[in-house]
């Protein structure tokens, strides 16, 4: 395959142009996808900064390093940061635009253009959250509840509200491209039960964006009318239910929990079937349990509710409700375990992710069910055992499967090999400093310390302490895969098209792939995840007129 | 002229292709639209079930006449939109031209009329705005203030809605005036003709909820 | 820095115990489950590492489709243990018992204010008698708030506008946190307190210890003559402008518009505060509102009052 004359290097998205302006108006998925890599690895590092100033001040029960009002300010920031500019985009918009187009064996997203404006909706919505931070702040808490937030908090609420709907806009157009994308733009013989369960899961949780986000973002516009007009909708001074904001406030944020994790659900499902070399075990159990989500997250909305005031009938039916969509995800942890069995086992660093995942998921799901059960509920909401259960859920699973999809998917990004080495510590540490952070809280929470509190009684510092030690391993472990990966971007490894030899369309191509994904049009002959049949891939041949799946 | 360029973008493989996902993808835009209002109506149910007297008697201060005008207008106005689509397929230019303009011109109408009723209700202190003076002779001036706030809410969003369909509208024209939009370029039109008839129908559902119950 | 960690609270209360055994049980059943799956996939991970020689068959697909079953139908059982369980108790920490001493509270920023009905008002701090039921009753001056008693294993929210409750019966006398665990400002972190509990004896020392103030009932009489109540709702109210109070609070009312409604605390409120809300059979809406003008704490006092001229027998005194 190699010849002796000189070659010209291999085209492909990146090297295309080098322009600012191929850039910045491209409609590229692949290059979007990089775009919104860039501006999500912001807002987490904004986000996460919050967070440190907030563990700092935790770490003495009085409160010495910050005021109340900047304290309250901090949490807040973190909260809108992580939720909506970072945990919602990450995994659809970076690994979902850049991957989907290819695991299809399409050419581009269906709306390549609507791509590109929802990077820019994004980053506006960015922006208004940068100005409210640098003007001053909000200090709502990222639930803003009424009446505290329409009536009575003197900072930035409108202007925040505002990003936040911005931000909803680009996920629903993310979304709209994904579903339309999947339906009608799949290879021939691509049928629904050969996709990737990645795909399913993307396509699941665009389901929940589209019909959940329109009903936050009419939720904030009333609390800006509010605030802006002195409407009344949620006052009780004038016969308003302050209460009915948190129904429709949680409407969507509790299937936003789906939407976040559903895609981490999806990466995981990739990686394991790869580092087993097999097929995941119960492939239609785990593509339907994503719709079960779905589903079910909409319908157990009150959970958040239960010392509301809402009546207690409300609380029995939503407290059934949330076990019965804690059965789809275990099927989900029972099926990836299984598929371990008699697979062909290896480490590499997105298998450390993704069996990192499984064990903090199942922890963090498990105390899903404490809070759930009404009677125990009623003593830790509101505590640090919800912040515990649900940073389980979030940062022990979904930031541990983003960074294992970062991972596995970087040589087909960017055509480089990270180092393996730093990136398998990296994964340990980020582990151990991720438990010693969180595990504490569980024990706060059910001793009764309460959330949002930057001053706290004595009994609680030696748990707040560890909880802060925590921290800082978890920071510094973050702060090793940010160095690595950029420079392997330079001094990494030239990767080949298929390292990891897994099935799949987006491994067919090369690594980087060019610019409209494939030479010839991919046609798909057999069943997903083929590990059985797969013969040791080679460099796919240039300018070969049909590439065959294996 | 009309283009030269291919008709079908470089991400599809036909025409059917290009076209079923243009419609499929505003399908999925209006369910969000669905969702977003619905919330809307969601609110204004709970508060109407909770303060039925004085919602019928503030539902009297509308101005029903002006209300259906309103509503003959916006019918009037999917009339020509769905014409407009139609002349789009067919690649007649003028009636294009000529449909979409009326569509525009009506569309405006209602904007007016609208902007009448509001100065109306400002000038009865009936806009529970800005800390505007409110006055409501009636009891319950609590549950009065929140059926107009939710009158100013729904009816903006709508007519913002509009001013967004207008918008585009004008862009069309720009369009089928350079005769583009014309047989299998005609998707925008139809597409666009989709979220005009949605605009039109929220308006169905709140005409009678906030003008009628009364 | 005090370097002991506890893993609960104390329990200070009937309930403490009964919630804390349906915590063990679903950390046992945790605890399990994590071991399990943790135990698998260390045990997968090892024998079936790439390079093993062993047995990688494919397992018959009759097994599949049975092992789906279980990891289903087992998984359901034990959630809806875990449902039912807390299901019955929360019934129970939802329904106060009768005869609970009845203590009122209102939350604003960022301050509680207690107020027991013999008259003793407190601020953050509340005392209470052990071994008897107490019923609060709590309302908001402003934003959202809400009293948790970890001790005892309870939580409210308080809302503005309307009367939410809790009950407790504390079985250890002591001092323990009251939180507010909603957050609602600046100063949320700070509006806590102690509930202390005493022996009844020691309860009602501490009672005629205080100076009181008026009782709820002494209040609510002051402020239904400063606002002139008695103008409009006056003796038999056969010839009154409005319905009589008398033997008014509990009994079932016939409004203008065809309902019927129970006069409580909440329909009271509403009757002050928003009088054109619920018109009584053969009333005209004529009363005018109290809102801006009486406290919430004066709503409660002459929700007392009224309530109390249900208890006396009639003395013959215009009300």
């Amino acid at each position: 395959m190699s010849s002796e004359a000189v070659k010209a290097p291999r085209r492909h998205y990146l090297n295309e142009s080098y322009s600012a302006r191929s850039w910045l108006l491209t409609t590229d998925h692949k290059r979007i996808g990089i775009l919104y890599l860039l501006s999500i690895t912001f807002f987490f590092i904004i986000g996460g900064l919050a967070a440190t100033i907030v563990r700092l001040e935790l770490m003495t029960p009085e409160g010495d390093l910050v005021q109340a009002e900047t304290y309250n300010k901090l949490f807040t920031l973190h909260g809108v940061a992580m939720v909506f500019l970072f945990l919602v985009p990450s995994i659809p918009a970076v690994l979902g635009n850049f991957l989907i187009p290819l695991m299809v064996g399409a050419r581009d997203m269906a709306f390549p253009k609507l791509n590109l404006a929802s990077w820019y909706v994004f980053s506006i919505a960015g922006l208004f959250v940068l100005y409210v931070t640098f003007a001053g702040g909000v200090d709502t808490g990222w639930t803003f509840y009424a009446p505290y937030s329409s009536t009575y908090s003197n900072t930035h609420v409108m202007a925040t509200g505002l990003g936040v709907f911005v931000a909803g806009f680009s996920s629903i157009m993310t979304a709209i491209n994904i579903i339309v994308t999947v339906h009608k733009m799949r290879a021939p013989g691509l049928t629904w039960h050969r996709m990737p369960l990645f795909v399913w899961s993307l396509y699941a949780t665009s389901l929940i964006i589209i019909l959940g986000t329109p009903v936050l973002a009419i939720t904030i516009l009333l609390i800006a009318a509010e605030r802006a007009f002195q409407v009344g909708i949620f006052d009780p001074r004038l016969g308003g239910d302050p209460v009915l904001f948190q129904h429709l406030f949680w409407f969507y944020s509790h299937p936003a929990v789906y939407i976040m994790i559903l895609p981490g659900m999806g990466v995981v499902s990739e990686i394991i079937s790869c580092f087993s070399r097999k097929r995941p075990f119960g492939y239609t159990f785990i593509a339907y349990s994503s719709l079960a989500i779905a589903v079910f997250g909409f319908l157990v909305w009150g959970h958040h509710m239960f010392v509301s005031g809402q009546s207690v009938y409300a609380g029995l039916v939503f407290s059934l409700l949330s076990f019965s969509v804690a059965i789809p995800s275990a099927v989900k942890v029972f099926n990836w375990t299984a598929t371990l069995y008699k697979g062909s086992i290896s480490f590499e660093t997105p298998m450390l992710y993704a069996l990192g995942f499984i064990g903090l998921f199942t922890l963090g799901g498990l105390t899903g069910m404490y809070v759930a059960t009404l009677a125990v509920d009623v003593h830790v909401h509101d505590t640090y055992f919800v912040i515990a259960h649900f940073h389980y859920i979030m940062v022990g699973g979904m930031v541990m499967a983003y960074l294992g999809g970062i991972h596995y998917w970087w040589p087909k990004m960017t055509g480089r090999m990270y180092p393996e080495g730093w990136a398998r510590f990296s994964a340990i540490l980020i582990f151990v400093g991720f438990n010693l952070t969180f595990f504490p809280q569980y024990i706060l929470g059910y001793l009764g310390m309460p959330r949002r509190y930057h001053v706290y009684p004595e009994e609680f510092q030696v748990l707040n302490v560890m909880s802060s030690a925590g921290a800082s391993i978890l920071a510094i472990g973050y702060f090793f895969p940010l160095t690595y990966l950029l420079w392997s971007l330079k001094y990494g490894k030239e990767a080949p098209s298929n390292p990891w030899k897994a099935t799949g369309l987006e491994w067919q191509t090369g690594s980087p792939p060019p610019a409209h994904n494939f030479h010839g049009q991919p046609v798909v002959k057999h069943e997903a995840y083929d590990y059985e049949a797969l013969v040791p891939q080679e460099e796919p041949q240039p300018e070969r007129e049909e590439v065959k799946v294996g | 002229m009309a283009s030269t360029e291919s008709a079908v973008a470089f991400q599809f493989d036909d025409l059917e292709q290009q076209q079923q996902s243009a419609e499929l993808g505003m399908w999925v835009f209006l369910a969000t639209e669905v969702l977003f209002f619905g919330g809307l109506f969601l609110v204004y149910a709970i508060y109407h079930f909770m303060y039925p007297d004085t919602f019928h008697e503030a539902s009297k201060h509308t101005n029903v006449v002006l209300g259906t005008v309103n509503t003959v207008v916006l019918m009037t106005s999917g009339l020509l939109m769905a014409l407009a689509v139609h002349a789009a397929h067919d690649g007649k230019r003028n009636q294009l031209i000529w449909m979409l303009i009326g569509t525009t011109v009506l569309g405006l109408v209602f904007l007016g009329i609208k902007g009448i009723e509001y100065y109306d209700k400002y000038h009865h202190h009936l806009l529970p705005l800005f800390g505007w003076p409110f006055e409501w002779e009636g009891h319950s001036p609590g549950a009065a203030t929140i059926f107009f706030s939710l009158y100013v809410v729904m009816t903006g969003l709508h007519a913002i809605h509009m001013i967004i369909g207008i918008g585009i509208l004008l862009v069309l024209l720009v369009g089928a005036y350079r005769g583009g939009l014309l047989r299998e370029r005609s998707t925008p039109v139809h597409i666009f003709g989709l979220y005009w008839h949605f605009v039109d129908i929220v308006w169905v559902f709140l005409f009678p909820l906030l003008y009628l119950i009364g | 820095m005090n370097t002991e960690i506890q893993f609960q609270p104390e329990q200070a209360s009937t309930l403490a115990p009964r919630v804390d055994a349906l915590y063990y049980y679903l950390t046992g059943v945790s605890v399990f489950m994590t071991l399990l799956i943790a135990t698998l996939i260390v045990f997968f991970a090892i024998r079936y590492r790439r390079g093993n020689k062993v047995d990688r068959s494919p397992l018959d697909l009759r097994y599949q489709k049975w092992m789906e079953v279980i990891w289903i139908a087992v998984p359901l059982v034990i959630v809806l243990s875990f449902f039912g369980w807390g299901a019955w108790l929360y019934l129970e920490q939802a329904r106060p018992p009768l005869g609970a001493l009845e203590i009122q509270v209102t939350g604003k920023q960022w301050m509680w204010k207690f107020q027991h009905p013999q008259g003793n008002s407190e601020i953050n701090d509340l005392h209470v008698p052990v071994g008897r039921p107490i019923k609060l009753t709590m309302i908001s001056e402003d934003v959202i708030h809400s009293m948790y008693f970890p001790a005892f294993r309870v939580k409210h929210d308080v809302l503005p506008g309307r009367y939410t409750g809790l009950w407790f019966e504390a079985t250890r006398t002591g001092q323990y946190h009251l939180f507010c665990a909603e957050y609602c400002g600046a100063g949320h972190a700070v509006m806590k307190g102690t509930v202390t509990v005493m022996e009844p004896s020691d309860y009602e020392a501490w009672l005629s210890g205080r100076v009181p103030d008026q009782t709820p009932v002494e209040a609510g009489k002051a402020l239904f003559e400063e606002m002139r109540c008695a103008s409009c709702h006056q003796g038999g109210g056969t010839q009154g402008r409005g319905p009589s109070l008398v033997n008014l609070f509990g009994k079932e009312v016939r409004l203008k518009d065809g309902r019927t409604v129970i006069a409580n605390e909440e329909y009271l409120r509403e009757s002050i505060l928003t009088p054109a809300a619920k018109v009584v059979v053969g009333y005209e809406p004529i009363m005018p509102t109290f809102q801006g003008q009486i406290s919430e704490e004066g709503v409660r006092d002459l929700i007392a009052y009224i309530k109390s001229l249900a208890e006396s027998a009639p003395t013959g005194e215009e009300p």
